[in-house]
């Protein structure tokens, strides 16, 4: 298993490599650069020798080249560089927001991942008929909603109007909760933003298994479980259910990926301070490093994520293990 | 004429006091000490120190816990804060601040003028934006005992200009603390140490800011608060919500959106106000780069001023709570430098603009159009995205067609400022207390390449330099504002840019506060003496 782990990791670094050479470039691009975006943020009245001065402080002075050349040698080192905008390694920057990205995304995918499952079942047993009909539209419906509208209509509701859950925020400040109740507290604030991103990917999930659900059960070993004389929810549970997973498997390793970059929206509604608005900042003030050292560990964190789905396969399917054990 | 206008105001205000029996009351209430303010902090900054760097967004914070040597009083005149007086020699290149005595630093040790030497010299002097140029000709600060402060200049300073400068960029740090380290990457740039009424406690990048009451504070019993947080909220809708579910009490400078605004100032709970931000004052520009033959052409310049119809466009667009028709470069809020007497202006008249583009010689051609222009609107502000749209509608119809080119902050001022890459742009020119400050830089002609918000248009008029000059080291205040009509005057008449529209940022405050927007910079003040209602 640690081979396969190390084949893996060894088959990724050529795509991460292109994936930071390609992103410092385009990043070149863009007009205007970190000391610019500093400019704005003062409001002016910066004279010429303070900003050459601020350009050699960031590193700027450099030719494209060779500021390249020296991030690549820093990373090869371990070293994902300094933060212009916050002054500290980048390493320490991403760990401060990693939790929140981590904590609203585990929390989402789990919840769009169970009710997915769920609610896949019911439309599939009862396809063509009133509950499937309910659970698809509702379905669409989330789908197509925009987070930001949902998040914020989320807040009227059920913070300005009901007041049952805090506006926003990670969790209550400077009360000095510890233990059990800021577990508590966290958990309340984490309410909305993980129904709201949720709730957008429930509806993929719920597709997904409806879809497969209802493949598996034409085919022909259902046929034989039935003719056996297993009663129905035996059939589904036992049989038609791990093998209409697969898919559902499948997904959350492309998912994971997406929520990373996806959750901008919903950090900004909710003011959590996640890897997406991190990431946000880091392009509109120009922080190279930062926002390289997102992408480094982002792509690292779904490589992860795929490496734990491909060993979950195995799990659900003896076939795959075999294949790719030997 | 303004005076005996406000005279009146006050009056009709004192009447309606009177008449109305609960704002008496709240008149008589006595302050209620504790309590928590929540502020809404919309950017987050690099660093929350003012003597390092002059912007609203370290104010907001930074102005709790680090003080100035003179501040604002309620009439926007220069008040003790951290100097108790001051004086100028005669030739004005010494001007001696006695400072107060008794004042500690956060961290116990005492404040003392060998502080404010050194702020002076290596931060207002050094790095401070705007600072760097108001002290150009500061040589050194002697320091006759701990408690006297004196500035020698090479040329006159106006004891004026120093004192209105100094509210916002005279925030004093302490010595002991950046003496002998790299000022720049200082902690204490995040985690600041004063002499304010509000200790720094922490800092969550992302999330909040704590600030809690120095209980030392050289203004006795003060401040009321228990605490100051400021809560990070990147999205505008979002504060509005948290506004509403009472986590925020506070929206400073206009970082809701102006529909939620307009919502909140109806709503009981709420007062939505220009109040508090007199000090604060900008104006929308069309700058004009002078590189295109086109606009080099002065009646092209004016045609476009004729061609825009800003009373409509404040009318439909904004509001006249908060805007008001631009005269020039100098806002009415300046009572100090308006001036008086009747400036050049470019009212609204289409036929006007055409016969000017007719007699330029840029005659209409196929589907009616004359020539095509680019516009590049600054990123920050709804009303200058709303202004830019106006403005390609309003000049469509006489012929000229303009393609909106949008960037964010760091691309538009690299392609305006570095690159001049621009025909037309829009943005605010933000007036700081006196021309001097930040106003005149738009029209000085020298101003290195790159230098955001200064003159890169491509002009360069020599006799507005020379009134520029002699202004900036008057000591007679009448021959300065005498002079600074002159550069409206001549400014305006050269329509070297133009400034149609003037503005006042809105604050959004809990009708729980008290004491609150009571000067002109209130949002950037210490707020020692505000306290919160049940």
């Amino acid at each position: 298993m640690l081979a396969l782990a190390g084949r893996r990791l060894a088959a990724s670094i050529p795509s991460l490599l292109i994936i930071l050479v390609g992103m410092f470039l385009l990043l070149q691009l863009a007009p205007g650069d970190t000391v610019d975006a500093l400019m704005a943020q003062m409001g002016g009245g910066g004279d010429a020798a303070l900003m050459a001065e601020l350009r050699a402080f960031y590193g700027l002075d450099l030719s494209v080249p060779a500021r390249l050349l020296n991030y690549l040698w820093r990373l090869v080192q371990l070293d994902l560089g300094f933060s212009s905008i916050y002054g500290k390694p980048v390493a320490t920057v991403i760990l401060e927001r990693l939790p929140a990205t981590l904590l609203l995304m585990t929390a989402s995918l789990s919840f769009a991942f169970f009710f997915g499952l769920l609610f896949g079942v019911i439309a599939a047993r009862r396809v063509n008929r009133w509950p499937d009909t309910v659970i698809s539209t509702l379905g669409l419906v989330f789908y197509a909603t925009p987070s930001f509208w949902f998040g914020l209509m989320a807040i009227v509701l059920f913070s300005v109007h009901l007041q049952w859950l805090p506006a926003g925020g990670m969790e209550s400040i400077g009360e000095g909760l510890t233990g059990i109740r800021r577990a508590l507290d966290i958990a309340l604030h984490f309410v909305l933003p993980t129904l709201t991103l949720g709730l957008i990917f429930l509806a993929i999930y719920l597709r997904i298994m409806r879809a497969s659900m209802l493949e598996v059960l034409t085919l022909d070993f259902v046929r034989t479980a039935r003719a056996k004389g297993l009663d129905e929810t035996r059939v589904i549970t036992r049989h038609v259910l791990r093998n209409a997973m697969l898919p559902m498997v499948t997904l959350i390793g492309l998912q994971a990926g997406t929520m990373l970059g996806g959750s901008v929206v919903v950090e900004s509604v909710f003011s959590l301070p996640g890897l997406g608005r991190l990431a946000y900042e880091a392009v509109v003030q120009r922080d190279l490093n930062t926002l390289l050292g997102i992408v480094f560990i982002s792509a690292l964190l779904v490589i992860l994520v795929n490496f734990c789905v491909d060993l979950l396969y195995a799990k659900l399917d003896p076939r795959i293990a075999k294949e790719t054990g030997g | 004429m303004d005076v005996t206008r406000r005279a009146a105001l006050m009056t009709s205000a004192a009447i309606a006091a009177s008449v109305n029996a609960p704002e008496l009351a709240l008149a008589q209430e006595t302050p209620r000490r504790g309590g928590v303010m929540t502020v809404h902090f919309a950017t987050e900054q690099r660093i929350l120190n003012p003597s390092l760097q002059a912007s609203t967004g370290v104010y907001i914070v930074g102005g709790k816990i680090q003080e100035p040597l003179v501040d604002l009083d309620a009439n926007g005149q220069p008040t003790a804060c951290l100097a108790e007086s001051w004086e100028s020699s005669a030739d004005g290149q010494t001007i001696t601040f006695r400072l107060r005595q008794g004042v500690t630093w956060h961290d116990g040790r005492p404040f003392t003028s060998a502080d404010v030497q050194f702020t002076a010299m290596e931060m207002w002097k050094k790095i401070l934006n705007y600072g760097t140029a108001v002290q150009l000709f500061l040589e050194a600060v002697e320091t006759p005992d701990a408690h006297t402060a004196v500035f020698k200049y090479s040329r006159p300073m106006p004891l004026g200009l120093l004192l209105r400068a100094l509210p916002d960029l005279g925030y004093v740090s302490p010595r002991h603390i950046y003496e002998g380290t790299d000022i720049r990457q200082n902690p204490a740039n995040t985690a600041p140490i004063g002499t304010g009424p509000f200790k720094f406690l922490q800092y969550e990048r992302g999330q909040f800011i704590i600030a809690e009451r120095n209980p030392n504070y050289w203004r006795n019993n003060l401040p009321y608060l228990d605490r100051v947080v400021w809560r990070v909220v990147s999205d505008r809708s979002a504060a509005a919500a948290q506004m509403e579910a009472g986590q925020i009490l506070y929206s400073p400078f206009s970082s809701l959106a102006l529909s939620d605004l307009a919502r909140l100032g109806r709503d009981p709970r709420f007062e939505v106000t220009t109040r508090g931000n007199e000090g604060n004052p900008r104006t929308n520009t069309l700058e004009f780069n002078f590189r295109n033959p086109l606009l080099a052409d002065i009646r092209v310049r004016r045609a476009l001023a004729h061609a825009i119809n800003i009373p409509f466009f404040i009318e439909n667009f904004l509001n006249s709570d908060y805007a008001k028709p631009g005269t020039g470069p100098i806002p009415t809020v300046s009572t100090d430098f308006y001036p008086t007497g009747a400036m050049p202006q470019y009212p609204y008249d289409r036929a006007v603009a055409n016969r000017l583009l007719d007699e330029a010689g840029h005659r209409r051609g196929a589907g009616g159009v004359r020539f095509n222009l680019r516009l590049t609107p600054a990123p920050w502000g709804e009303d200058i995205a709303l202004f830019s749209t106006f403005i390609q509608q309003s000049l469509q119809e006489v012929g000229i067609r303009v393609e909106i080119v949008r960037l964010d902050a760091a691309g538009f001022l690299r392609t305006v400022y570095n690159d001049w890459n621009f025909d037309l742009a829009t943005g605010w020119h933000q007036y700081r207390n006196d021309p001097a400050v930040s106003t005149t830089v738009w029209y000085r002609t020298g101003s290195p390449r790159g230098a955001p918000w200064t003159n890169q248009f491509g002009f360069s008029d020599t006799s507005i330099d020379g009134i520029i000059d002699a202004a900036a080291t008057e000591l007679d205040p009448a021959k300065r504002k005498a002079l600074y009509a002159d550069f409206v005057r001549r400014g305006n008449g050269e329509q070297l840019m133009w400034n149609p529209i003037e503005q006042l940022f809105l604050s959004c405050y809990s009708k729980r506060l008290r004491n609150h927007a009571n000067m002109p910079r209130w949002g950037s003040s210490s707020w020692h003496d505000l306290w919160i209602a049940p």
